[in-house]
């Protein structure tokens, strides 16, 4: 453990700004409205590990995910790769960042170019990133690729119509890999796809971790997808980590009213005769937060203190939860 | 017979197409009985809509029912004219889609179109119906009914206009409701929610339900009986237990598997190889026989019937009495 996690976020914080324009603002005397999408939030991923953020829709998932990748900048906090903040990198180090740091979207159909033959779309990372320029020598690593990820060396020739969602998948990750890298970022890999097409892709993932050592910040909003891929678990609520734990930790025994409440909404599809507590109330409106605790409005243990003080991550009941209730005893 | 409200016998809908005619449903048929709850489960593309869409009469031309018929309380409505199947929709067989906004109009209040729907199917007075209104909504789950009734669509959240969809299908005291993927485009803390509202509410009002969806829990929490489709075909449908816990047909049981389990750690997730083949490439034989694990000759060339084992109906060879396997 002594060892440097590979990716470390710290602290970061990203705000959009949402207002009206200026002059419908003025003539209906409204104030900026700034919407804080992801809030303070810090982790460690080891290398060789997966680290996973759960959170419903809105909680901030994609936009940890896209600063990351530096596809967006932080209003607020760093993000360090192998000891190198973000950033700072200028130039050749800033290229090798973005090379070792590749990502998987959600959407298979959108993140490929409809025009550019399969060979192609596999390939350019090869050109961009220097990593050769022999042609043939290209073309062997891109089929190379493409059985890796299940598929054939013929299909170079093909355009992403010709193939199914899944298949799809199989082309991004090829793309992906054919950077090199050392750390993906997946964000909602499987989400678009059936379950026997999910089961499909997430084996691959996992076979692709053990033979190239991959490190994974792994995003769904699927709890039983996320149990099964990751070996740590991030709670996100309306930008903010609620609970970070070891994945079978925090699935035995959730601390964060949060995460308990995540967990009894998951449909026991097994059968199990497991028993549920009903959810009650919904998310609220990120632009306009509650005060304090942001849950303390669908949280049972809420007192006083959680409607004006906001609870900071500390270390209570095996876990890392913000939460005052943990912090007291109070459960 | 008479608790058999819905009987789809042999359904078969086609889309003519430039190359001939494309088979979508080939030779569909389930029962629901009064009162129940039917989940039909299924990949993308399985054909689960089209089975929805085909009994309210709402497949869109050039799609067509080309073969078998559809009964509702002992009565042919696979065959009726669209006047006829109008008055049918609503009042027998209610609707809930996916997406709420489709189902809602955003420039009339909750009020008013949960009593117009009402006054539609029943014979009640605008205070009558605006009270029926309003227990409609409590009965859904809508905090303070009677004075949220007023608003509009938009000032709701997404799980609450879903409340209000369920609600507007309840209007017209339909004996069928038929929910395609209710619950898909809301948050996971909600769709919990929806889905207890669907059973609970269905139930009290006596409504039989037709249930879509891809999500094998939300069938597990919610159904009686379900339904297998695979490329237009049924599978298998059986009581829900068996079918989750011991299905028979081996493309049932691959399905259970490839979904990561909360009970135990599993190494690696169950996958069956290949895709479900495209409408126009259905190979000989029995559907899944590519796919298959335990396929055998007579699967390449002979399209299995559903057979009975224990309590499921299963479309596969495997359970033939004279196959030996
Ligand atoms: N470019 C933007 N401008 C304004 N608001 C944004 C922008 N991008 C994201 N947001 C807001 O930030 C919040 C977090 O969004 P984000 O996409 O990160 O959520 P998510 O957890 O990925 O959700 P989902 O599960 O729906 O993908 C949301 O309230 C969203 O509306
Ligand atoms: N208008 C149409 N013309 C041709 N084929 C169609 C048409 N409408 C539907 N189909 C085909 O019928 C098949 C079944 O479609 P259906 O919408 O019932 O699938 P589904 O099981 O509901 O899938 P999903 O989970 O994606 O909603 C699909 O292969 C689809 O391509
Ligand atoms: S801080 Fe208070 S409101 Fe927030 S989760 Fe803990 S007990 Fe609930
Ligand atoms: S009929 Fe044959 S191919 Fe089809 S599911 Fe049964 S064993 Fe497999
Ligand atoms: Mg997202
Ligand atoms: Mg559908």
């Amino acid at each position: 453990m002594s060892q440097q996690p590979l990716l470390k976020v710290d602290n970061l914080t990203r705000r959009f700004d949402v207002s009206k324009p200026w002059l419908n603002r003025m003539i209906e005397r409204e104030p900026k409205q700034i919407l804080t999408a992801v809030n303070q939030v810090s982790f460690e991923v080891e290398k060789g590990k997966s680290f996973a953020l759960v959170g419903e829709s809105g909680s901030g998932k994609s936009t940890i995910a896209k600063m990351v990748v530096n596809l967006l900048n932080p209003s607020s906090g760093h993000i360090y790769f192998d000891g190198q903040e973000l950033s700072q990198a200028k130039g050749a180090a800033f290229k090798s960042l973005r090379r070792r740091v590749q990502m998987i979207f959600q959407d298979p159909f959108a993140s490929l170019n409809p025009r550019w033959r399969v060979g192609d779309i596999i390939a350019e990372p090869i050109y961009a990133f220097g990593l050769e320029s022999d042609k043939l020598k290209v073309q062997k690593t891109v089929e190379r690729l493409l059985s890796t990820v299940g598929l054939t060396g013929r299909d170079r020739y093909k355009f992403p119509h010709e193939f199914s969602g899944g298949q799809r998948q199989r082309i991004a990750i090829a793309r992906a890999l054919s950077a090199n890298p050392e750390f993906l970022v997946c964000d909602e890999p499987t989400s678009a796809l059936d379950v026997s097409v999910q089961a499909q892709i997430l084996n691959l993932m996992q076979d692709l971790q053990d033979e190239f050592n991959l490190t994974y910040l792994f995003i769904s909003h699927d709890m039983s997808v996320v149990k099964h891929m990751a070996d740590t678990i991030g709670v996100l609520y309306l930008g903010g980590l609620v609970e970070v734990n070891d994945s079978q930790q925090l699935f035995n025994q959730p601390v964060h009213p949060y995460t308990r409440m995540l967990l009894d909404a998951i449909p026991d599809h097994e059968m199990t005769g497991r028993r549920r507590t009903p959810v009650t109330g919904e998310i609220p409106n990120p632009i306009n937060p509650p005060s304090g605790c942001p849950f303390h409005p669908r949280c049972q243990y809420a007192n006083d203190r959680c409607k004006q003080e906001v609870p900071r991550s500390k270390a209570v009941m095996n876990s890392t939860v913000a939460c005052f209730a943990a912090e007291e005893g109070r459960f | 017979m008479a608790d058999t409200l819905l009987s789809v016998k042999d359904l078969v809908v086609e889309f003519p197409q430039r190359r001939g005619l494309l088979r979508a449903l080939d030779q569909i048929s389930f029962d629901i009985k009064r009162g129940e709850i039917l989940g039909v489960v299924g990949e993308s593309g399985a054909g689960k809509s089209l089975t929805g869409a085909s009994i309210i009469g709402l497949l869109e031309p050039p799609g067509r029912v080309s073969g078998g018929t559809i009964e509702l309380d002992g009565q042919r409505i696979d065959n009726l004219s669209t006047a006829e199947m109008r008055k049918i929709r609503g009042r027998k067989i209610g609707m809930v889609f996916q997406d709420p906004l489709t189902s809602l109009n955003p420039i009339f209040t909750i009020a008013e179109q949960l009593i117009e729907t009402i006054q539609t199917h029943l014979k009640l007075s605008d205070k009558e119906a605006r009270k029926q209104a309003i227990k409609l909504l409590d009965d859904v789950g809508i905090p303070a009914a009677s004075q949220r009734i007023d608003d509009y669509p938009h000032q709701f959240s997404g799980g609450m206009r879903q409340r209000v969809v369920i609600a507007l299908a309840l209007a017209g005291e339909p004996e069928l409701i038929i929910a395609d993927e209710p619950t898909t485009a809301l948050d996971v803390s909600v769709q919990a929610q929806i889905i207890d509202v669907l059973k609970n509410t269905c139930k009290e009002h006596g409504a039989a339900v037709m249930l879509v969806t891809h999500d094998m829990g939300v069938i597990a929490e919610t159904c009686d009986r379900v339904a297998v489709m695979y490329a237009g075909r049924l599978a298998e449908i059986g009581p829900v237990r068996e079918v989750i816990k011991h299905p028979k047909h081996p493309y049932t049981i691959g399905l259970m598997g490839s979904i990561p389990s909360l009970a135990h750690q599993v190494e690696r997730l169950v996958q069956i190889p290949g895709s479900m083949p495209r409408l126009d490439a259905i190979p000989e034989g029995c559907a899944f026989n590519p796919r298959c694990n335990r396929v055998f000759d007579r699967c390449r060339t002979e399209r299995p019937d559903l057979i009975a084992v224990e309590e499921n109906l299963a479309a596969c060879w495997l359970h033939a009495k004279e196959a030996g396997a």
